[in-house]
């Protein structure tokens, strides 16, 4: 004896039609809000595509009112960042380089700089990590050819080595001894020299005369070299064309081949100096007040 | 069903709650202004941390990567902290909605909040639900223009308050205060108030329920984590069924009521609970006086059963506490219930209180969870260092053989110095260790870290020609931070990389 419902419970909106298990879906309608949003997101769409790139072409999409583009973006990021840093390029370019660590700012700004330059610059020849390779100088050790102060760098980089670009580039010629030397003197001498590091007198015995008649005008009487001629210390553990008795004969019968172009024609000032001030702040860096 | 094409969209059919008083909206009185007063004070409250730092006891520091909660400080590579907070919030989430269902959405979701706040102002504006009513129906007069201006105006200052609170949380408030007075504050600022009032606005003021029916995922995501002994708000049926009023009452008849709450709903038999309907002789208590549909906010009928509109606001408790109050029956026909208690109630049976039903082994393994993960961030808190380094060998070459014969290897080193000062700090390789330590740039091993910062450094270690390190592949070697000041020491343990490893 149940009484009806009071009300029906009867949806009064219809079906979608599809029914699974005899379980219908109706066909509720949406509320009015989620209409109008949605009219938003057509109307955007359609703004979005007048102002900006939209539509793919065969030649690229379309420009869109505004011109706006990725490119362009980051040519004005670039530029802001540009005009943000001309002040510190400026005073980077007329510091005194042998002060410059004693501006943290410009030191920190120079590090960071250079170490773009380099890893876009240099790399190629001295490896990302600047370690260099038989040949290419590692420029983390305290060896230097032509002086390790962050002027001595910048002047390096600015001109090169041994290269025809730039009358002012650092030039050392070691002849090639075999012209010069029968190649039992040269196979003595190799000896000699490999020894040099061990504490071997670089006058001694026969490959000491050797040495003495055709190396110590540029390589000095006690093997150290000349930095002002790029005449490298022989006496160091740091072999730039390799330590192996083959290694040590080619670069005397043939001479030194290493070339390193100018850069002032590609780097602006500021660049050089920056990647020097790098460079340097890589560990093997020298102070004013050189160490022997 | 009709033939006639049905609308595609359905147009909001306004609510126009009445006013209630009673234990629960008393209750929400008091949480809505705990709530509000929290969030618009808080970023005005001060905590000295000495002159380097900032005075804001919360600030959120986006741009120099820092959290401050009173003494707490979180850096970014603590920020598991936070994350901690967020799984607790969700944990006690769960906790809170295992017991007591949608009780957030009810109290303390700033959706029901600001809504409420929203309401108190139109009621106060343009009176209780029927001359809200009225002014709905009415033409656009002078009169009605006035009062939805001055609604809409007072909704608008309390939005623009809501956004302008917002952005005091994530720089010094005082002075962001002074710069949006003078026009000279940060864009995103003015940015970030115009979108969170436009929300409030909007939210609060004309979407209101639509947002918890429509947008909001939190009642599919509650209404997964209820059980049949969960408490919700819910209708008596079978003490208030045949609901009716004067002769109607007379008349009632004997009825079914169902194993579910309410009397409409469709009969949908839930796992775990007994079948057990039964006849019930008539009248109900429901007097049919619809003050629970009148007071309630998302303007539904929680006698047709529990449902998905229903955020649990308690309101329609509150209303019908106070009818039967008038017609002398006991309170209680709308209350606090589980969906177990249905059929055991209709039944006959005695009432399970509350308590009962939270101390279920679901809620306590909830809270076990809750208590051990706030015992961890508590303890985490409480034993993080105040100075601490990360070394990173570099291994772009993995040494470098000097002049004399010795290897170097560089490390990057970053030291944290968490104190409100700066201090020096001092670096040493382990004890047991040949290698000489330079720090580039740096005159011996004595590094100045600012005050609350990080700082890296590359570190030099040089093993001498010959020595066991140099020669070998490599070797362990131990890198000890000391703070000069405090004498504090932190280490690290790394590798030294001899020519063997080549
Ligand atoms: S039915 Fe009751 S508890 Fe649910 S939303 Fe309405 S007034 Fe609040
Ligand atoms: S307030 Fe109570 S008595 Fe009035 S209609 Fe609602 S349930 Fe029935």
């Amino acid at each position: 004896m149940t009484k009806p419902p009071k009300t029906d419970d009867t949806p009064k909106v219809e079906t979608t039609g599809h029914s699974w298990d005899g379980i219908e879906e109706l066909n509720n309608p949406l509320p009015r809000w989620w209409l109008w949003t949605l009219y938003g997101t057509i109307v955007f769409a359609v703004v979005y595509v007048i102002l900006y790139p939209a539509w793919p072409m065969v030649n690229g999409a379309t420009k869109g009112v505004l011109g706006w583009s990725t490119r362009g973006d980051v040519q004005m990021h670039i530029e802001e960042v540009d005009a943000s840093q001309a002040d510190m390029r400026a005073s980077l370019t007329e510091t005194d380089l042998g002060v410059l660590d004693r501006n943290p700012e410009l030191i920190e700004f120079a590090m960071n700089a250079g170490a773009a330059v380099f890893r876009t610059n240099c790399s190629q020849c001295h490896g990302s990590g600047a370690a260099g390779a038989v040949g290419y100088p590692n420029l983390l050790d305290d060896d230097w050819l032509w002086g390790g102060m962050v002027e001595d760098i910048a002047y390096t980089v600015r001109h090169g080595i041994r290269n025809e670009d730039d009358p002012d580039a650092r030039f050392s010629q070691m002849p090639a001894f075999s012209e010069i030397l029968p190649k039992e003197d040269i196979a003595t001498l190799v000896d000699h020299i490999r020894s040099l590091p061990g504490g071997t007198d670089p006058l001694a015995g026969a490959g000491g005369q050797l040495f003495l008649d055709n190396c110590t005008s540029c390589h000095g009487d006690d093997g150290r070299g000349d930095r002002t001629q790029g005449a490298p210390n022989l006496t160091d553990a740091i072999w730039l064309y390799g330590d192996s008795p083959e290694q040590v004969t080619r670069i005397i019968t043939r001479g030194p081949y290493g070339v390193m172009p100018p850069w002032n024609t590609r780097l602006s000032e500021a660049e050089i100096r920056a990647v020097a001030a790098y460079v340097h702040g890589l560990g093997g860096g020298e102070m004013p007040t050189p160490q022997d | 069903m009709s033939d006639a094409p049905q609308n595609l969209y359905a147009a909001r059919v306004p609510i126009f709650p009445r006013r209630v008083s009673g234990y629960f909206r008393r209750l929400k009185w008091w949480i809505m202004a705990i709530t509000l007063a929290i969030y618009y004070l808080t970023p005005w409250l001060r905590w000295d941390r000495g002159p380097n730092l900032p005075d804001q006891a919360v600030l959120v520091d986006m741009a120099n990567r820092r959290f401050y909660v009173f003494w707490i400080e979180i850096w970014p590579h603590e920020f598991y902290f936070v994350a901690g907070l967020l799984v607790m919030a969700g944990v006690g989430l769960f906790l809170f909605t295992a017991m007591l269902g949608r009780v957030w959405c009810g109290y303390a979701c700033p959706q029901t909040v600001w809504t409420d706040l929203f309401l108190v102002i139109e009621r106060w504006v343009q009176g209780d639900r029927n001359a809200r009513m009225r002014l709905h129906q009415a033409p656009w007069t002078v009169r009605k223009i006035r009062l939805m201006g001055t609604t809409w105006t007072l909704w608008l200052i309390v939005a623009m308050a809501t956004g302008g609170a917002w952005v005091f949380y994530f720089t010094d408030a005082p002075e962001l205060a002074r710069q949006l007075v003078t026009l000279s504050a940060p864009p995103i600022a003015y940015v970030t108030i115009a979108i969170l009032t436009a929300t409030t606005f909007v939210f609060g003021g004309f979407m209101r329920e639509q947002i918890c029916i429509y947008m909001c995922p939190w009642p599919r995501i509650q209404g997964a984590m209820m059980d049949p002994g969960t408490l919700t708000v819910a209708y008596r049926d079978w003490r208030g069924e045949p609901r009716g009023r004067g002769l109607r009452r007379q008349a009632a008849d004997l009825r079914v009521a169902g194993p579910q709450i309410g009397g409409r709903a469709p009969l949908i038999p839930m796992p775990g609970v007994p079948d057990t309907t039964t006849n019930v002789q008539g009248p109900g208590d429901c007097v049919d006086c619809n003050a629970c549909v009148n007071v309630c906010p998302m303007g539904i009928d929680i006698r047709d059963g529990q449902q998905m509109a229903c955020i649990t606001c308690a309101l329609c408790i509150d209303a019908c506490d106070q009818v039967m109050e008038k017609i002398g029956r006991p309170r209680g026909l709308i209350d606090y219930l589980a969906l177990s208690d249905a059929p055991r109630e209709a039944a006959g049976g005695a009432h399970i209180p509350a308590w009962k039903h939270a101390l279920k082994p679901r809620n306590l393994i909830y809270l076990a969870i809750w208590l051990a993960i706030g015992a961890a961030l508590v303890s985490a808190l409480f034993i993080r260092p105040q100075i601490e380094l990360t070394v990173a060998p570099v291994r772009n070459p993995t040494f470098v053989t000097l002049s004399d014969g010795s290897v170097r290897n560089a490390y990057d080193v970053r030291l944290r110095n968490k104190h409100h000062d700066a201090r020096v700090f001092n670096l040493q390789a382990g004890a047991d260790s040949t290698a000489a330590l330079q720090v580039e740039g740096h005159d011996g091993a004595n590094v100045t870290v600012p005050a609350d910062a990080q700082m890296k450094v590359r570190l030099y270690l040089t093993a001498p020609a010959g020595s066991a390190p140099a020669a070998s592949d490599n070797s362990p070697v131990r890198i000890w931070v000391e703070d000069t000041v405090s004498g504090e020491r932190a280490h690290v343990d790394s590798t030294f990389n001899g020519k063997d490893s080549q």
